[in-house]
């Protein structure tokens, strides 16, 4: 038998690497003939932490929400037993598991992704080989362009087209890059890949390398990622060895040397002109395009930037076959995308879908609905860049084109949920204040613009909006997306424009009755003691850090509004549900009774 | 000038792109770059002392300022945002009395904000050194402050 731990970030955070450690030590204390190893994202991440026991007759066996305890109980009567413990199990046919195709996702989780063998198990640098071996460039790229793979970094750019670009331009020197400066707050699906099959991508790279004619390339990684650095780092000594990177690849005449280049932390830098700057050792802003990366990148020389995502692709395509590859998804959009469903969703975690679900499908059916079941407003995609898109469109495509209509973008793949307690004016605010501050500030509209869009947007969520900044604040976003250089300045307006667009009846909330129907934006909200429902509990007393609830014990307590500091630990801290939030009128109403609310 | 840090220079000295790593390279060492080693490192890649100092503000990474013994990493990324991020931040508030890239009097705690930490299913976490912890309340943060302050 084998038993897998998922130690990918987020199982690590949940606590795996204890359930590892208990696993280990129960293991070889009692001498079981039980191999253990690591594996990456299982991707279920709202049962972190995993382990999935293997037996030798093909049963696969998957454990959710672990602890040492439970741990314990599975090697005792699963491991020893022979019993899988029922209660733990995760069952396969579980909607989150069973609705999702997984093409780059296929060893995440499966494979332990510090064993070059586990990877070469599982057909890893097949393609590479068939490629190097038995394809000409050309025929490679040929591949790429039937499969109809676009970029999966959020433009969606044809994979093929940009080799062919790339290949097109003569050059002694160029260079292949993998963007994986994943900036979207929201978003870990490169992480999650890195992690969890590293090999994909290094193997995709040389592919692609060897179709545009590049002998040396980078991986820009964000330094946020140190376990993704370090399994990447690893796996290129590993491949190096095995003569599958480095020169004379399996004793051809193609030769590739991959670079780890850890990102210092600036979000304009997944712009590839900004990258590449960043790689050269400079401030990470962006250039004018043409001259394009294809003609005079990195260096001065040819290069060719794709997404981590994209570069997992390759190898599945190659082996697979383009026409097959070709088959999932819609005209347009082909394959699969992988997107991290987080935010106010039940089942969240690394998804990979069928290009062509509806948007219904992956929250309600993968996600399991919303958490507490309360009601859903609005699921953004694309991060700063994208837009949030309500109800009524939730039977949209998820393909590149149909999301585009919409006024959001596919993007790299952040998907997050919010439900009626998220307020869409502070996740514009939000948003904007994240592209107002990373904006790199060479041109004035996504510098000047943004941080005037973002005064506006805090105005109002203070209460102080008047209904002309609506106006205002389209006319700027506007002008910020066509006099800006770069995809940052370009998109930046996205988040402002669609909650403007759906959800411009809470703008107006804001602004003509000081109300934040969502009870989020601080200044527009008073807590309050219901009288009938306190039990003199002191709870609130206790964690009030400004002394503004008080009361005897076993007395009904109450909220000083004149010390209130709106923290909401009373609220979060109550048992009895007798603390409420007010907004609009009835909150002028309680602000007016200063000490006694 | 020490052993460490020479051996740095000289290592990278030669190899191209060479000044973000360097960067990177001295601040773990040092814990925070300071005037004399950018200037340093602004001999050694050819570079001026300005070129350097423009490089190192720009990412935010680098630090001029040596931080706290622990540092607190306040997770600000959507989900984390739409789960109450805000109100961790007001919790360290009232717990250490300082804010997002300030360090408290007696050099204990650093607090850095953070724009994803990739923990979304999680949400709101904060990483405390290396560790993440996640699913917090205001409360939940402040016992995990104590835990490490005593």
């Amino acid at each position: 038998m084998e038993v897998f731990v998922g130690l990918g970030s987020c199982g690590i955070a949940a606590g795996a690497r204890e359930i590892y450690d208990t696993l280990q030590q129960e293991l070889s204390g009692r001498k079981l003939p039980v191999s253990l190893s690591a594996t990456g994202c299982i991707g279920a991440c709202h049962l972190e932490p995993q382990i999935e026991i293997r037996t030798e007759d093909g049963g696969r066996f998957l454990y959710g929400e672990l602890d040492s305890e439970k741990t314990l109980k599975v090697i005792q009567e699963h491991l020893i037993g022979g019993q899988p413990v029922q209660e733990y199990l995760i069952p396969f046919d579980y909607p989150y598991l069973a609705r999702q195709k997984k093409i780059v996702l296929a060893n995440s989780g499966v494979i332990n992704p510090e064993s070059i063998e586990d990877y070469l198990a599982a057909e890893g640098y097949t393609a590479l080989r068939r490629a190097i071996t038995e394809m000409s460039p050309e025929e490679v790229i040929e591949d790429i362009k039937t499969s109809g793979l676009r970029g999966r970094g959020g433009a969606g750019f044809p994979t093929g087209l940009k080799w062919s670009l790339a290949r097109a331009n003569a050059g002694a020197k160029k260079y292949m890059v993998c963007n994986a400066d994943e900036g979207d707050p929201g978003a870990f699906m490169d992480r999650s890949l890195l992690e969890g099959d590293p090999h994909a991508v290094l193997e995709g790279m040389a592919i692609g390398a060897y179709a545009i004619g590049a002998d040396e390339g980078y991986i820009y990684v964000r330094a946020e990622y140190p376990l993704a650095i370090k399994r990447l780092e690893l796996a290129i000594s590993q491949a190096e060895e095995k003569n599958l990177l480095g020169s004379h690849i399996l004793g051809s005449g193609f030769s590739f040397e991959i670079h780890v280049k850890e990102g210092a932390g600036a979000f304009v830098c997944g712009e590839e002109t900004a990258l590449m700057a960043s790689i050269e050792g400079k401030r990470g802003m962006p250039s004018i395009r043409p001259p394009f990366p294809a003609e005079r990148g990195l260096w001065g020389a040819p290069t060719n930037i794709n997404n981590v995502e994209t570069l997992g692709n390759i190898a599945p395509i190659l082996r697979m076959g383009a026409s097959a590859y070709a088959v999932i998804g819609t005209e347009k959009s082909k394959g699969t995308k992988v997107f991290a469903l987080a935010g106010k969703i039940k089942h969240g975690g690394m998804i990979e879908v069928p290009m062509g679900i509806t948007l219904r499908e992956v929250i309600y059916e993968i996600g399991g609905g919303i958490q507490g079941d309360k009601k859903f407003k609005a699921v953004q995609l694309g991060g700063p860049s994208g837009g949030c898109i309500s109800e009524s469109l939730l039977d949209v495509q998820v393909d590149y084109d149909s999301v585009t209509a919409t006024g959001a973008i596919m993007g790299s793949g952040g998907m997050v949920v919010m439900d009626e307690t998220t307020c869409m004016v502070d996740v514009a605010r939000y948003f904007l204040s994240f592209t107002q501050s990373e904006s790199c500030g060479k041109c004035t509209f996504c510098r000047m613009g943004t941080k005037r869009m973002l005064e506006i947007l805090e105005r109002i969520t203070r209460g102080e909006g008047k209904m002309s900044d609506l106006d205002q604040l389209e006319q700027l976003a506007v002008k910020v997306k066509i006099s800006s250089l770069c995809g940052l300045g370009q998109t930046a307006p996205n988040p402002v424009l669609t909650t403007l667009k759906y959800f411009r009846e809470e703008y107006i909330e804001h602004i003509q009755n000081k109300a934040c129907p969502a009870k989020h934006c601080r200044e527009l909200l008073r807590f309050r003691v219901i009288q009938e429902a306190c039990t003199g509990c002191t709870l609130c007393a206790k964690v009030c850090p400004t002394q503004a609830a008080t009361g005897e014990r076993k007395a009904v307590h109450r909220i000083d509004q004149t010390l209130c500091i709106k923290c909401g630990l009373c609220y979060d801290a109550c048992r009895f549900n007798a603390i409420e939030i007010t907004t609009g009128e009835v909150a002028a109403e309680v602000a007016a009774t200063g000490v006694k609310a | 000038m020490d052993k460490g840090f020479d051996e740095l220079l000289q290592h990278w000295k030669s190899q191209k792109g060479n000044v973000i790593p360097l960067l990177q390279k001295t601040q773990e060492l040092r814990g925070y770059l300071d005037r004399e080693d950018m200037e340093a490192i602004a001999d050694v890649t050819g570079k001026s002392p300005a070129e350097i100092y423009g490089v190192a503000t720009f990412y935010a990474q680098f630090r001029f300022q040596p931080s706290g013994k622990h540092t607190l990493k306040v997770c600000h990324g959507t989900a984390c945002h739409v789960n109450g991020a805000e109100r961790l931040d007001l919790a360290l508030k009232t717990e250490l009395g300082v804010e997002p890239g300030e360090t408290t009097e007696d050099g204990e705690f650093s607090i850095e904000k953070v724009a994803c930490l990739g923990c979304c299913s999680l949400a709101p976490v904060v990483m405390l050194d290396r560790e993440v912890h996640g699913r917090l309340t205001g409360d939940k943060l402040k016992k995990v402050v104590r835990k490490v302050g005593t």
